[in-house]
């Protein structure tokens, strides 16, 4: 066991992995930060995204030890201190772009990483970023209006309102 | 102008805030302390004799608790099956045995041996590399025909064969159909494939046991969909626990699509084994294991024949059906490829004749159970794909060949030749609505437009209709369900008047947290925000059968409506005594009783107060207290269905099939949250279009599955899918439940794979290629070989 140290939303936080030991599991396990999720084991659906030192990862591709001294942002990071729901978090409600949930953090993460290299993506560049995030509830159609909405785009009235 | 709350309203969903936060409390997110972790070892060969297995070295390890094999659920029952099904001649289906952990054989790959329990994941994973296992591996029956071929392998010993069941329906029509079959003036014939899928909910099974041994009481914590069930079928049936001392929580569910309904080895693995270490024992998942272990959906092999009069009636129906079973029975295996499939074979036709045949067969494979839609897609898939190809025999318009056939509004209740009574419905309205919203009429400019661009564009069209808010009791009880099927509801009325609400619904995802709140504000006036939806634990809630089938609204929120309207009742009750007035001059409107016709009020929570203090009070005539249950068995199944159009451009070179737009106009009879309806049938058509184009389960010869992994079964990803036009405008609402509604879920999984595979053939077609059909997924490969193949 070697203990590491990262800043973690903004704060110090400190706990011991083994060298196999993903961030996914440091983060979940280990911290208690639970809102990352593990959807599967091959680096495919994206639930487990968060940021490190400002890009977005897959956490279960990535182990803790290599994370030693990194700035993490998880989703447990995204809303204000009194919990107002940052812009992309409420157009996700906004636009009901969730449904169980469990694909939600990864998506948030994932659209906030694209939205910064990107503040206005077409429908197209949304669901190309979004490749490694696979969502089994909403058909991805109200994800994508929520980052358009997100975005600050007129977000396509395809959809019955 | 659009509600902005109660029924009708798209009120933003409350339990988004917790998931939007990463505070929502999934089954994995629960660590109890002292808590032990459970690795299971699995067979990797689909079919083996067990001639030893050795756990010495493993149990010698660092943290290892114990090794578990079946010799420690000696005393255990097998995991039961929920349905027994009655084959063509009168004789129940061949069950076999499905223990927890393999005895003997083994007979799938994924079906588990032995169980290292340590006090760490690594640890437990670590010494199961240890577990000496000596299979000698068996021949595996993988396809069904060779598995019910003469002399085949048999997947259980103790079976006389590898057929489940052979049942027939109506089996009293078979002779009439043949004769009209064969005295029709055309016959259309097709062969078909309903591929296998796997559920793949984003979150992966998990289950927690826990003891107390000071009380002798169990509580699992596990995914589910329907915690009671689960209480019931593993206590009763399995472990021998008495409800009172087994307690069932299934906390926010990541998705379930079917695969969370049924009751898994696992989940009772780890309730026996926190008792028998007397530490709790948590078991997870991971994806690959979730491939092999959770239940697959689909499977069938089809012949089906439609016999049409001289002036193109539907004449009769007859199928031919092989549904795989896999290697066990899971909990509603037998009920799929029969009662929730046969009885839909009229789909919205008036075919007079019906016969449908189905060979329920064991194979070496994972269990199948019910997926989204469960038979109904499998039959809709049949009827709209034929339909299409009769068409295109006599050269018919396929809008037109449908609607000549629908069942009429003024027919209604219909009662079909399969058994089932539709209450009502409006085919024709559904499908104006479909062509309209999706400019049927424009389509030709759009053709030739892609075809400019050398690709190749058709357009497909399905009309489903399914049976949903499962199901009236005493009619299922005869088809041969093992357990009821209503819902249960309390509503608990606290003396400050907020409302908390336990339904025996269960929501994953369908957001009810929301939606149950805004029919109880309706009802009584008061905000929402006052009113708690409190699901998933037997602790808690009223026995309930928890949520599939479309049933959560339509059977769940009707217990809930019957149980408010007890409130009501008893409320005005209090209201009438407090303002000394006549019980029938009561009215409840915005959440104030008053006295018809004066200027006399009494605030909702003026009557609550009184009910829990009652200083003023008609204590001789009723009880304080303000908490009523309603038990709600439907009188019918309801009838949702909806006309489905697509376009997909096919590019000549490579088969590739782009879906373009996708247009669903459906009829869900009255409707809770619009918001909330159509994200659910975005999602059902996201799984139609995934099955219809990507997705498939895909076994080797030796039962070895080649799918395994998101690496390898193609799940929809978002630049797969186009933007949704999604309609549901058409309303006829169910005649018989009191909120008038039919449910949603499924829709969308239901009625698009026809559509999209009739759209690819429709562009092959024009393109002059007379392709009959392709099974699904329709892949560039496929699609590439009917072309030119």
């Amino acid at each position: 066991m070697t203990k590491v140290t990262m800043t973690i939303n903004g704060k110090p936080r400190s706990g011991n992995a083994e060298g196999r030991t993903l961030l996914s599991s440091f983060l979940r396990d280990e911290l208690g930060l639970t809102g990352t999720h593990v959807g599967c084991d091959t680096s495919q659906c994206g639930a487990c995204v968060v940021h490190v030192d400002g890009k977005a990862v897959k956490s279960c591709t990535m182990f803790a030890l290599e994370a030693d001294g990194a700035q993490v942002d998880t989703i447990e990071g995204q809303a204000d201190a009194d919990g107002t729901l940052n812009v992309i978090q409420q157009a996700f409600q906004d636009y009901h772009g969730l449904q169980c949930g469990f694909c939600t953090p990864g998506m948030v993460m994932s659209a906030a990483a694209l939205l910064k290299e990107n503040p206005k993506p077409t429908e197209a560049e949304i669901r190309h970023y979004l490749e490694g995030n696979i969502c089994r509830c909403t058909g991805y159609h109200n994800i994508v209006r929520a980052i358009l909405a997100a975005s600050g785009q007129d977000v396509p009235a395809v959809a019955a309102e | 102008m659009p509600k902005d709350s109660g029924i009708g309203a798209s009120t933003k969903r409350r339990e988004d805030v917790r998931f939007l936060t990463g505070t929502g409390n999934y089954t994995d997110d629960i660590n109890i302390n002292g808590q032990t972790y459970a690795w299971f070892i699995r067979s990797d060969v689909a079919h083996g004799t067990i001639n030893s297995i050795d756990a010495s070295a493993a149990e010698a390890m660092d943290g290892v608790l114990k090794v578990f094999t079946s010799a420690d659920f000696a005393e255990a029952g097998g995991i039961p099956c929920g349905w027994q099904v009655t084959d063509r001649h009168g004789d129940p289906m061949q069950e076999p045995k499905h223990p927890i952990l393999a005895e003997g054989k083994v007979r799938h790959v994924g079906d588990p041996i032995a169980v290292v329990v340590a006090e760490t994941p690594e640890q437990a994973r670590d010494a199961a590399e240890a577990v000496e296992i000596d299979i000698d591996e068996l021949e595996a029956v993988i396809d069904m025909k060779a598995a019910v071929a003469e002399g085949a392998t048999k997947v259980h010993d103790d079976l006389t064969s590898n057929l489940c069941y052979d049942w027939g329906f109506v089996e009293e029509n078979r002779e009439a159909v043949d004769e009209a079959i064969k005295s029709a003036a055309h016959v259309t014939t097709l062969e078909l494939v309903n591929n296998r899928l796997i559920a793949n909910p984003m979150e992966p099974r998990v289950a927690v046991g826990d003891y107390n041994r000071a009380g002798d009481e169990h509580t699992l914590y596990t995914t589910s969909q329907n915690p009671h069930v689960i209480r019931l079928l593993m206590g009763a049936f399995v472990l021998s626990i008495p409800e009172h001392k087994l307690r069932v929580v299934a906390p926010d569910v990541g998705g379930g699509f079917g695969a969370k309904i049924y009751h898994y080895a696992e989940e009772a693995f780890v309730t026996f084994a926190a008792k028998v270490l007397n530490r709790p024992v948590k078991w997870t998942c991971s994806r690959s294991e979730a491939f092999i272990s959770d239940a697959h959906g689909r499977d069938h092999v089809t012949k089906i024949e439609l016999a049409m009069d001289e002036n193109h009636k539907f004449t009769a129906v007859r199928t031919d059906t092989y549904a795989n079973m896999g290697a066990y029975l899971s909990t509603f295996a037998p009920s799929v490829p029969t009662w929730l499939h046969g009885t839909l074979m009229a789909g919205n036709y008036t075919t007079p004749l019906i016969y449908v045949n189905v060979k329920a067969v064991f194979t070496n494979t994972v269990p199948v159970d019910a997926y989204r839609g469960a038979g109904r897609p499998e039959a809709t898939f049949q009827l709209e794909r034929v339909i299409d190809k009769a068409a295109r025999e006599l050269g018919l318009d396929p809008v037109e060949l449908r609607r000549k056939n629908f069942i009429q509004p003024d027919q209604f209740p219909y009662d079909t030749p399969v058994a089932v009574s539709y209450d009502t419905g409006n085919y024709d309205a559904t499908m104006d609505k479909a062509l309209e919203v999706s400019d049927y009429a424009g389509f030709e400019a759009r053709r030739a437009e892609s075809e400019g661009r050398g690709k190749l564009r058709g357009i497909g069209i399905a009309h489903y209709i399914e049976a949903c808010g499962i199901a009236p009791s005493n009619l299922v009880g005869q088809l041969g369900a093992r357990a009821g099927l209503y819902e249960s509801a309390t509503v608990r009325v606290n003396a400050t008047g907020s409302i908390s609400v336990f339904t025996g619904s269960h929501s994953h995802g369908q957001g009810h947290e929301t939606t149950f709140a805004q029919v109880v504000s309706e009802m009584i006036g008061v905000d929402a925000s006052q009113i708690d939806i409190v699901h998933g634990d037997t602790s808690k809630v009223p026995m309930g059968m928890g949520t599939y089938g479309s049933r959560s609204i339509a059977v769940g929120g009707s217990a809930m409506v019957r149980a408010t309207e007890k409130i009501i009742n008893k409320a005005k009750k209090i209201a009438s005594h407090l303002m000394e007035a006549s019980e029938a001059d009561i009215e409840l409107k915005d959440g104030q009783f008053s006295v018809a016709g004066t200027d006399k009020s009494v605030a909702w929570a003026d009557v609550t107060l009184a009910a829990y203090v009652p200083h003023n009070y008609p204590l001789e005539e009723i009880e304080p207290g303000l908490e009523e249950s309603a038990f709600y068995d439907p009188a019918n199944f309801t009838y949702p269905s909806g006309a489905y159009i697509c376009e997909v451009e096919v590019d000549p070179e490579t088969g590739e099939v782009d879906m373009l737009n996708f247009t669903a106009a459906d009829d869900f009879g009255n409707v809770i949250n619009p918001m909330i309806v159509e994200g659910q049938v975005h999602g059902g058509l996201a799984q139609g279009i995934g099955q219809a184009m990507m997705e498939s389960c895909v076994y080797d010869e030796d039962g070895q599955l080649l799918s395994g992994s998101f690496m390898d079964y193609t799940m929809p990803r978002a630049d797969d899918m186009p933007m949704m036009n999604v309609d549901h405008s058409c309303q006829t609402p169910c005649t018989h439940n009191p909120l008038g509604v039919k449910g949603c879920g499924e829709a969308g999984a239901i009625g698009s794979p026809p559509a999209v595979v009739n759209a690819v053939i429709d562009a092959l077609h024009r393109a002059g290629h007379k392709v009959e059909h392709i099974d699904m997924p329709v892949s560039p490969a496929r699609v590439w070989k009917a072309m030119h193949g």
